[in-house]
């Protein structure tokens, strides 16, 4: 395309500035609120800064962490995923099982590749049964939580067997297990929407399906496979959780899928799709866990801590919509 | 002499700087149907809109009944008791014959809605206009002709004094229509103005008294349909003048040269049935018709992006195509129609959409994205294709037309297609662009592509094929090289209105 043609883009192309302000805050604002929360509880308690009390809060969170970034490929893919919380009590529960009758490794792996399964489930019947993402996982989640409690017969399973304990109770270079395989999993799947084409196809499909899909995405396996990632990153989490100690439950979990979206919504992931990243609902998830933490440590009434999360979830959902709406008058 | 239903002054309307409605000045009788006719993108649905509320006029007075007015809403013309009748129905599916006729306008008996005076009402209003339909019927259950007699009925209790009605007949079956004529005769006789924006000119000619011929956005002229023909109208829809230019096309191919693309017998139910041709190495084929006729329908076919059946063959290979990926795969690209609805990923960066049909070609064997090919080979088409601004990380929402359409075309190059399907691709692009885009299709042809060009712009398809497709209905109607494609040629076989040698 050559000549004649230069003029007219100019006055088009320039993204208009007054809405600098909105864009900026809903990008940076995930940063922005975790640094003041950060420096106000240093300054405001002793016991803040120190390694243990910072190594025990990522310990305590490393599994809805985990739970949180499986998510946020669901949801930057246009999806939803709420049999979270159930798979993490199913894979706990299974794998305790079989730790007791089999082996506590061969468990922990079994226990995996439930949650792989589970997550493969809801991917196809979102992808290809075509039912609403949200109903899909809501009803898979009864069903998962459902088969968790009649393996237990709503008993706890305690697991003697120490072997078990490896990924809950141990430290490796003086940091817990459970840290490192979240920071090992955040790391991967920062690699994977980052740097490949299985994650650009991620962002493609949750911005414009159909776009997509006339690309030659095969819009379906992709959103398939980020149930299934979830679906595994829970069952992960659920082992943590059950290794730490050393029992599998099936009530364990109950909620967890509702705070990892607060998280990721948080962070700045748009839940509309096609735009998110993992590092903003690890901030996000640090973020709701910094709240609790600070409430604990200033001995403010923890009554006030669920209206607290309530308001500042409103509060950056507002500001994401605010901001896609203004873009989009631009 | 009486107070005009309607009197426009000098309206003009302009969408995003782009002039829709020139210096309208248009007079409408009371108690008369008025047609508005034009080819596609002409103007007659948005002045349909400006009058009746769903649009503002941006310049220039409207009068309805002698009144000044400037609706912001339909709510307010109807206060005017000035109703529409949409294209797209827009009901309550879910919901009785009666509250949909009643919505909002519910009567009352005791400050609560009252049914049995509704009913009665509604009944008596049935009874005037010769229908027949149950009140207590979902409108979803209804057939179309069968909803649009609700849509009717709901201007009617609303004592509508003109009704606009855009292409009501679109969706109808000949009986149906003129069953909705007589409905029109019997509100024209109770003296109700009724506005009749259609490309039907048969039709337009059968029932409407006047007839007012729109042309990008003018008004050419009003006419008693008593002393002028459809292919009179035709002829002032295209006027005669073609003020655009076109770059130099390649020499069409020779006879023997190679078949990029071969569709034989393709057919969808409903929607399209048995197309067959031939797209040749370095041969533009335009494709005409009116909206509705199938076109966009057929290369979504040929893409496989919708279910179809027949044979779709690039380049001799024996590929049976069911997905869009075996589509890319085969060599063939598609420019759809929408650029933001099924073309771009807008929030996301010029280079991510540009590599967004290549990644297959730039991923390593660990699946990452080869990011400094994709980075050097996003810059390339950046430049070959004189994209603004040069920054491929540039989200995409932020560009112009012209340059989100360019990037549409960098995504396709960068693919390396044989076939190159373009479904209006100079849509909602300035004049300028416009010239940039035809040169870029030119220069497809000229490197052994075979190109597909939809424009519903007529002179753009005579100006820019070697061969000219119109459709009609779903099927190929005419096939005409470029010597014998005329404007009347083309025409006449898209509104059916001459018998054409179907080639």
């Amino acid at each position: 395309m050559s000549g004649g043609t230069t003029t007219v883009e100019t006055e088009l192309a320039a993204p208009r500035r007054r809405w600098l302000g909105i864009n900026v805050l809903r990008d940076y604002g995930i940063v922005i609120a975790f640094m003041a929360l950060f420096i106000t509880l240093s300054i405001a308690s002793d016991a803040f800064l120190t390694t243990t009390n910072l190594l025990n809060i990522l310990n305590q969170n490393a599994p809805l962490a985990i739970i949180a970034c499986g998510g946020t490929l669901v949801i930057i893919a246009g999806g939803f995923d709420l049999s979270v919380g159930a798979i993490f009590a199913l894979s706990g529960v299974i794998a305790a099982k079989l730790a007791n009758s089999v082996d506590p490794v061969f468990g922990l792996a079994i226990g995996l590749f439930v949650g792989l399964g589970c997550g493969i489930a809801n991917g196809l019947i979102v992808a290809y049964v075509r039912v609403n993402p949200f109903i899909a996982t809501l009803a898979t989640g009864y069903v998962f939580r459902g088969i968790a409690t009649l393996i237990t017969s709503a008993f706890l399973v305690s697991v003697t067997n120490t072997d078990f304990t490896i990924i809950g109770q141990y430290q490796f270079a003086g940091v817990d297990i459970a840290i490192w395989i979240f920071a090992i999993v955040a790391l991967i799947l920062t690699v994977v929407l980052a740097r490949t084409a299985f994650g650009r196809y991620i962002y493609a499909v949750g911005g414009n399906a159909e776009a997509a899909r006339l690309s030659g995405v095969r819009v379906n396996i992709v959103r398939a496979a980020t149930f299934a990632i979830s679906g595994m990153c829970a069952a992960l989490a659920g082992l943590i959780a059950a290794s730490k100690d050393a029992t599998g439950n099936a009530q364990a979990g109950l909620g967890f899928e509702l705070t990892a979206i607060a998280a990721i919504v948080v962070g700045g992931t748009s839940i509309a799709g096609g735009e998110g990243a993992i590092w903003r609902s690890v901030l996000g998830i640090l973020l709701i866990a910094l709240i609790g933490n600070g409430f604990n440590l200033l001995n403010i009434d923890p009554f006030y801590q669920s209206l607290v999360q309530g308001l500042i979830i409103l509060i950056a959902v507002g500001v994401d919509v605010w901001a896609r709406a203004s873009r989009d008058r631009a | 002499m009486q107070t005009p239903a309607v009197a426009l002054h000098q309206v003009g309307k302009r969408y995003a700087g782009v002039a829709a409605l020139t210096e309208i000045n248009l007079s409408i009788d009371a108690g008369s149907v008025h047609a508005l006719v034009g080819e596609n993108g002409a103007g007659k649905s948005t002045l349909g809109k400006i009058i009746s509320g769903a649009v503002r006029h941006d310049e220039g007075t409207l009068m309805i009944a002698g009144h000044e007015r400037a609706y912001r809403s339909p709510h307010e013309a109807l206060r005017d008791r000035v109703a529409a009748i949409q294209q797209e129905i827009t009901l309550v599916p879910k919901r009785s014959v009666l509250e949909n006729v009643f919505l909002g306008v519910e009567l009352k008996s005791r400050g609560l809605p009252s049914v049995p005076l509704m009913r009665a009402r509604l009944e008596q209003v049935q009874s005037g206009m010769g229908f027949n339909l149950r009140s207590g019927d979902l409108v979803g259950h209804l057939s179309v002709a069968d909803q649009q007699k609700v849509e009717i009925l709901r201007a009617v209790v609303r004592e509508a004094r003109l009704i606009v009605m855009d292409e009501p007949t679109a969706a109808l079956g000949p009986d149906e229509v003129a069953g909705l004529f007589e409905t029109i005769n019997r509100l024209r006789r109770s003296g109700t103005t009724i506005i009749f924006v259609s490309h039907r000119l048969d039709e337009v000619v059968t029932i409407a008294d006047r007839v007012s011929v729109l042309r990008n956005g003018r008004l050419v002229g009003t006419y008693p349909t008593a002393e002028i023909s459809p292919a009179r109208i035709v002829e002032q829809m295209l006027g005669r003048s073609l003020e655009e230019t076109f770059p130099d096309l390649p020499p069409a191919p020779a006879h023997d040269a190679e078949v990029v693309l071969n569709v034989e017998g393709l057919s969808r139910a409903g929607i399209l049935s048995d197309i067959s041709f031939e797209l040749r190495a370095g041969e533009i084929l335009g494709v005409a018709g009116l909206v509705g006729s199938g076109r966009t329908e057929m290369v979504r076919a040929i893409f496989s992006a919708d279910h179809h059946t027949g044979v779709v063959q690039v380049a001799g290979g024996r590929d049976r195509l069911r997905t869009p990926r075996d589509a890319v795969e085969a060599g063939i690209a598609l420019l759809p129609e929408s650029r933001k609805d099924s073309g771009l990923v807008v929030q996301q960066s010029v280079e991510e959409n540009l590599t967004l049909a290549n990644l297959p070609r730039l991923r390593a064997w660990w699946g990452g994205v080869r990011r400094r090919l994709a980075r050097s080979e996003a810059r390339e088409l950046i430049e070959s294709l004189n994209i603004r601004p040069r920054n491929p990380r540039r989200i995409v929402n932020t560009l112009s037309g012209g340059n989100q359409q360019r990037v549409l075309f960098g995504k396709w190059l960068a693919t390396r297609p044989r076939v190159f399907l373009a479904d209006e691709p100079t849509r909602g692009v300035d004049v300028g662009a416009k010239f940039a885009i035809y040169e870029v299709l030119a220069g497809l042809a000229r490197d052994g592509l075979g190109v597909l060009m939809i424009s519903s712009e007529l002179p753009e398809v005579l100006g820019m094929a070697h061969r000219v497709l119109v459709m009609r209905n779903g099927r190929i109607v005419a096939n005409l090289p470029r010597g014998e494609a005329t404007e009347d040629a083309v025409m006449h076989a898209a509104f059916g209105t001459k018998e054409e040698v179907v080639a």
